[in-house]
């Protein structure tokens, strides 16, 4: 059996798959869900084969959803969103449905994913979502896992961020959150306006800088306005110094 | 048109000008210096018309370029002692060999020609002021025309900013019923045609009822209502006195569409859309209230979605940027408009 699991916010939109999908008797949906949350529980217990998954949905969207799952299963998008926004990810979903798409349409869809399967003896590609793709909006929040729980965080509020082995440490005035990403998928979704990579470790916000202070010959520390230090590397140092007209 | 008729308006003005100068240089001429009156005529004829003339060059001259300053004296002076020198050689034939005409003639050629001077430059400047203000006319008629062209073109497109998003989830649906639930589908494509049709009809500017306006949103609320099933509900509260008033047609939908977007995306339970209607001096109040979650509302997104637009069209129509508030208080998100009556 090939697991999968619907995830679109209007129950009449998760029907019409559930429909395409009786034409295929070895694929077996295990649950049905209204929002990403649900989606995100329902990936962590059936741990399914293919996902079927809508953009536009109560408070994470798809992608936010994605970014909170470790290893994501393969993803058919399923939107409503035009073409333009569909270009930021088409290289890189499986497919993407545009609602309302035909029976055809979605059985070329899944046959493309089914021989894509079968080419990996039986495993599907991993990591069809892969870092670089940015939402179709401006990022101004950014998801994550706390104990079981889905954190909405505003950019904003993010100090600093930290490379930590294969996760990043996000630093709020308050918390500190870890989520398995790269440094270099921060630096490319955040305002770089803003979020600066001072270190090979370090992505540092703008507003939450006081002062830059010497440290050895050649060497300088950033202080945060909360009193963390963060070390700037040469590149950091005058990449900084150019954002800042110094 | 309008531009020959101001021409000839102008030709008028001056015929009528030159004419009353020849009507007070001849009385000057008899009262003062004594002359019969044929040859006062004569000679206020002969120098105003060549004043007429002068006048007439430096006009012509000035509507198709303007001179510098001190070009334009030297020309007006020349234009001066031209028309003296015509004048003393044409009076002699025309008036007749008078030897006290002719001593006049003489003695007076400096006064003339000063008198000749000013005249040019007082016709060149009143021209010059009359060109001026037709220029700035046609400027600010050109400019009021294409503000009011920029205005329209704007309002119809804000009126028109019809989601797609909407449309093709709405297909979606359709989509999804026909397969199982056909009687269901038909219904909800005649809701949508009626909806649609009633977005395309509408004039941009055109006043309606709210009676009707509501009529509209009910064929929205029920095409939404299809697609979240259980999740949205309702309530307007409206009464007879309010449901005459007056509003610009499809302001009201955006609100809710708003509404309903942000409410249905920022929570995960069920979503109730309050819409009330109530009548307050002048004006016509609209409130709509959503719930949305404090935590976790996107900044950005603070007023909403589509208000932008709804702000701007009140803005295009009424030039107020007062017309439509919002509130958060605790879980409910507020937002209303106030349409000015009796405009």
């Amino acid at each position: 059996m090939i697991k999968t699991v619907l995830i679109d916010d209007e129950p009449l939109a998760r029907s019409i798959v559930r429909e395409y999908l009786q034409a295929y008797p070895e694929m077996e949906i295990l649950q049905e869900c209204n929002d990403g949350f649900e989606g995100v529980k329902a990936i962590a217990q059936h741990k399914p084969d293919l996902i079927f998954l809508d953009i536009q949905m109560p408070k994470i969207n798809g992608f936010e959803m994605l970014e909170l799952i470790e290893q994501p299963p393969a993803v058919i998008f399923t939107t409503a969103f035009d073409e333009y926004a569909i270009k930021a990810f088409e290289a890189h979903a499986i497919d993407y449905l545009l609602k309302p798409f035909s029976k055809d349409r979605f059985d070329k869809a899944l046959q493309k994913w089914l021989a894509q399967r079968q080419q990996h003896d039986g495993k599907s590609k991993t990591m069809l979502m892969p870092e670089e793709v940015r939402q179709p909006e401006e990022r101004n929040r950014i998801v994550v896992k706390e104990a079981g729980n889905i954190r909405i965080i505003p950019v904003n509020e993010i100090q600093h961020i930290e490379a930590y082995d294969d996760y990043v440490k996000i630093y709020t005035a308050k918390e500190m959150f870890l989520k398995k990403k790269t440094m270099s998928f921060y630096e490319q979704i955040l305002d770089p306006s803003q979020f600066i990579r001072v270190h090979r470790s370090y992505i540092m916000q703008l507003s939450h800088l006081t002062r830059i202070e010497p440290l050895e010959k050649d060497t300088h520390v950033a202080l945060l306005k909360s009193g963390v230090r963060i070390p700037l590397s040469k590149t950091g140092y005058s990449k900084l110094k150019s954002v800042l007209g110094m | 048109m309008l531009q020959n008729l101001s021409y000839r308006k102008l030709g008028i003005v001056y015929l009528l000008w030159c004419i009353s100068w020849i009507v007070l240089q001849t009385l000057a001429l008899q009262n003062t210096f004594g002359f019969g009156w044929e040859t006062s005529l004569k000679d206020a004829v002969i120098t105003n018309v060549l004043i007429a003339i002068k006048g007439y060059i430096m006009i012509s001259m000035m509507r198709f370029y303007q001179p510098h300053q001190v070009t334009r004296l030297g020309i007006s002076i020349a234009l001066a002692f031209l028309a003296v020198f015509v004048m003393e050689k044409i009076a002699p034939i025309v008036i007749g060999q008078q030897e006290d005409y002719l001593a006049f003639l003489e003695r007076s050629s400096f006064i003339r020609g000063l008198y000749c001077w000013l005249m040019i430059t007082l016709v060149s400047a009143l021209s010059w002021l009359w060109f001026s203000i037709r220029e700035q006319q046609e400027i600010e008629a050109r400019k009021t025309a294409t503000e009011k062209l920029a205005r329209e073109a704007e309002l119809s497109r804000l009126r028109q900013q019809l989601q797609p998003h909407f449309l093709f989830n709405s297909l979606n649906s359709i989509s999804a019923l026909a397969g199982t639930r056909p009687e269901e589908a038909r219904k909800m494509i005649q809701q949508l045609s009626d909806f649609l049709r009633g977005t395309l009809k509408k004039d941009d500017q055109q006043l309606v009822t709210l009676g009707e306006e509501l009529d509209h949103l009910q064929l929205y609320l029920d095409i939404e209502k299809v697609r979240f099933g259980h999740r949205l509900r309702t309530h307007i509260d409206r009464d007879d006195v309010s449901l005459g008033m007056k509003l610009p047609s499809l302001l009201l939908q955006p609100v809710v569409e708003n509404a309903i977007k942000f409410g249905l995306y920022d929570t995960t339970g069920e979503t109730i859309i309050r819409l009330m209607v109530r009548t307050e001096d002048n004006y016509l109040v609209v409130v709509v209230e959503n719930p949305f979650d404090p935590g976790t509302a996107q900044p950005k997104q603070g007023t909403g979605f589509g208000l932008t637009s709804v702000k701007r069209r009140l803005y295009l129509l009424y030039a107020r940027q007062d017309l439509l508030t919002t509130y958060q208080e605790e879980n409910v998100f507020t937002t209303q408009i106030k349409i000015p009556q009796s405009i």
